[in-house]
């Protein structure tokens, strides 16, 4: 008996190897290089430092500077933005005529298609001095806006809005889609307005949807570096500088590995946190 | 079905072999062949590198039979190219036959042990002779001796103006500045005569990298009090913080960019700002003045860049002048590249073989032209045809009396690192100067030790 179970797990023992070698393995190198002085440059060998990356970290004007960033990024462009402006376009184009529907997919879809450093470059080319978006303002009478240098965060938290509004549409239109009818019917028998169905039947029924779209889209989000790199590389001085961007910087322009993956781990922990609080937020495990 | 299952094993394996296969068996540089990477600027127009390498390869193919020489250009920032070629050598199956690499970095990647030393080669090599005594310490590791590269040119900085908009300023020339305030005075006349005309150029910001440090800032730091000792003092071995000199050069970046005489803070902050300075603004005149390294004609020969024909009779040069004028006067920075051999190279004898046929008195002395670079074999130096191809030569060979090296140590680019920052954060106007400084006093521990560093007392 126990023979056979083990000739049958036989066939997984590869993708097992597989998956240990190139997934657990790189993970694994990293939080140990997460406890090492480890170097690009400077030094032969490397030293098992326990937590010092980390104090160091903690202690770090920039990185505090940078966490920061990464939450106002985060909150900013995915919660905020990519959310409800993905779940507004879904519930608009539940209510749109078909050719409508389709022609606003497609464009907000080819946002999203588009790999992350052209897209950089694109929203590099609306927002600088002599770019689109200050043509426009210009020919309104407008007064022109440094956008990258003035505001840089906020730049790149529209940049990603524009860029991730796409999955959170389609994650909601699928959502929607799967809205018995009756129930919202019934609740317009009883009287209740737009909002009303919107926020005590439709939301209620797609908070699984809602979960699983914040989730995806948080950790989507906190791990964005081309774009920010391509549109202001964390600049200018360090008023766009998120994790991501920080922690390349600290890894391969000051060649300190073992502080740009202990980084990563904090990352990593800043991902994990969101997870719990929406968790809990949505209170999904109940049922 | 148990036959099934053992085909459906055994086929998995075999992709998972190969699978894994793929990391371990690198193609790349047998017996015969080498691969040799050099930086390719971010300026596309530039090929000057490329053509000369390539010529190179041809006739060394040619008189070598069977052996292939392969030229890996690394496009990317001088930054990003470190970083690039750091990563290349740290593996065997990436790893480089011969490598170009900056004397700033050299010590750092040799304590790092990437680069194999050459004394063995060089020793029966009767060209080495030729080579200036600094320019063999610039690649000669201080804490074993040994010989890690073969120095390919060297350098000096100085100041670039263009004669007709000082003019037409009401400048007199020849203009040779005596203090730093002599250069914002001149840089404020300009902007108000002047408009539509950037002042000055001084680099900046964090995506210049050694650019910034070093055209930029250390040719102010080593002009102040403490000259040679600004930045490390050779003798205690120490790093120095909290010094006058280095808020009075970080006040200099300030007074630029706070009053708008540099160039519009997001192009200095931006990685093309050389490229935007040396193709565009100064053949366009559309810039005064511009601190900058003796090789900026490059830009504008026939072969390079931005050919401009008329160049000489426009621009002009000048030495950049210390603090308050205070002896000896003048300050340059140099440094310079060479050719390295990594440790994990694969064919470092063929690599050797080809480097000796680059670095031989012909093809340097046509190279150091071709680039408009500062010879590094005292030969060359001597040469006429070298010295008179370009009109700019000699007074930047003339420099060489006053010019100060970077301290060639494995921390120095964790520190120029800082520098940029500390000047980025000034330029934006983010820190107050005395902030800035006192970020890069802390920087400078984290990065070499607060037993590392002292005091500055000028």
């Amino acid at each position: 008996m126990a023979g056979s179970s083990f000739l049958r797990g036989l066939p997984l023992v590869p993708s097992l190897v597989l998956l240990a070698v190139f997934l657990a393995g790189p993970i694994l190198y990293c939080v140990y290089d997460a406890f090492t002085d480890a170097q690009l440059t400077g030094a032969a060998e490397t030293h098992f430092v326990g937590l010092a990356n980390f104090t160091r970290a903690f202690a770090d004007p920039d990185f505090l500077n940078a966490l920061w960033l990464t939450l106002v990024f985060v909150v900013g462009s995915a919660v905020v933005g990519q959310n409800t402006l993905g779940l507004s376009l879904a519930v608009l184009a539940e209510k749109a005529t078909r050719p409508v529907r389709s022609l606003t997919n497609a464009v907000v879809i080819a946002a999203w298609v588009l790999p992350e450093i052209v897209a950089g470059y694109l929203m590099y080319a609306f927002f600088y001095q002599q770019g689109a978006l200050n043509e426009v303002l210009g020919v309104l009478g407008l007064p022109r806006q440094n956008w990258l240098y003035t505001l840089p965060i906020l730049a790149v938290c529209l940049a990603n809005v524009w860029r991730g509004t796409a999955f959170s549409m389609m994650v909601y239109s699928a959502a929607l889609a799967e809205v018995p009818r009756e129930l919202v019917e019934a609740a317009e028998m009883d009287g209740a307005g737009v909002w009303h169905r919107l926020w005590h039947v439709t939301l209620p029924v797609i908070r699984r949807s809602i979960m699983t779209n914040l989730m995806l889209i948080t950790l989507q989000t906190l791990s964005v570096f081309g774009l920010i790199y391509a549109m202001t590389r964390g600049g200018p001085g360090n008023k766009s500088q998120t994790l991501p961007v920080f922690m390349y910087q600290q890894a391969f322009q000051n060649s300190l590995i073992g502080y740009g993956t202990a980084i990563a781990l904090v990352l990593l922990v800043v991902g994990a946190l969101f997870s719990v609080v929406y968790l809990k937020l949505l209170k999904v495990e109940e049922d | 079905m148990r036959k099934k299952l053992l085909a459906a094993f055994a086929i998995t394996v075999a992709t998972t072999l190969s699978a894994a296969g793929c990391g371990g068996s690198a193609s790349g540089s047998g017996g015969n062949s080498i691969k040799v990477v050099y930086w390719q600027h971010l300026d596309q127009n530039d090929h000057k590198q490329q053509t000369f390498l390539t010529t190179m390869k041809r006739s060394f193919e040619k008189a070598h039979p069977g052996k292939k020489i392969d030229i890996i250009p690394v496009t990317a920032s001088e930054n990003d190219y470190y970083t690039k070629i750091q990563l290349m050598m740290r593996s065997p199956s990436t790893a480089p036959d011969l490598v170009y690499e900056d004397t700033a970095l050299i010590n750092s990647d040799i304590a790092s042990g990437y680069l194999k030393p050459i004394d063995a080669y060089v020793a029966k090599w009767a060209d080495w002779d030729s080579f200036a005594d600094a320019a063999k310490g610039a690649v000669s590791s201080p804490a074993d001796g040994k010989t890690y590269g073969v120095p390919d040119d060297t350098d000096t900085r100085g100041i670039w103006y263009n004669q007709n908009l000082l003019k037409k300023a009401g400048i007199a020339t020849p203009w040779q500045p005596k203090t730093w305030q002599d250069i914002l005075d001149v840089a404020r006349t300009i902007k108000k005569k002047l408009p539509g005309v950037t002042p000055m150029n001084l680099y900046t910001g964090q995506a210049g990298g050694e650019q910034s440090t070093m055209q930029g800032f250390e040719m102010l730091l080593y002009g102040t009090g403490a000259a040679g000792d600004s930045l490390y003092d050779a003798k205690t071995k120490k790093w120095i913080v909290g010094s006058q000199g280095f808020k009075d050069a970080l006040t200099f970046v300030h007074d630029v960019y706070s009053e708008n005489l540099g160039l519009s803070k997001s192009t200095a902050l931006g990685p093309n700002a050389g490229t935007e300075v040396g193709t565009k603004l100064l053949p366009e005149n559309k810039l005064a003045i511009n601190i900058d390294g003796s090789w900026m004609a490059n830009n504008w020969l026939t072969t390079g860049p931005r050919p401009w024909p008329g160049w000489s009779r426009t621009m002009a040069s000048a030495a950049m002048p210390t603090q308050h004028g205070q002896a000896p006067g003048q300050v340059s920075m140099s440094g310079g590249w060479a050719w390295s051999i990594p440790a994990k190279a694969k064919n470092p004898d063929l690599a050797w073989q080809f480097t000796k046929a680059i670095k031989d008195k012909a093809n340097s002395t046509n190279w150091n032209i071709i680039e408009s670079t500062t010879a590094v074999r005292t030969d060359v130096a001597a040469d006429p045809k070298y010295l008179d191809a370009t009109p700019t030569n000699k007074f930047f060979t003339g420099l060489v009396k006053y010019t100060h090296f970077r301290p060639a140590l494995p921390k120095y680019p964790q520190v120029s690192n800082a520098i940029t920052k500390a000047m980025e954060s000034v330029t934006t106007g983010q820190s107050s100067v005395s902030d800035a400084a006192k970020t890069y006093d802390q920087d400078l521990a984290t990065a070499v030790g607060s037993d590392s560093t002292a005091k500055g007392t000028r």
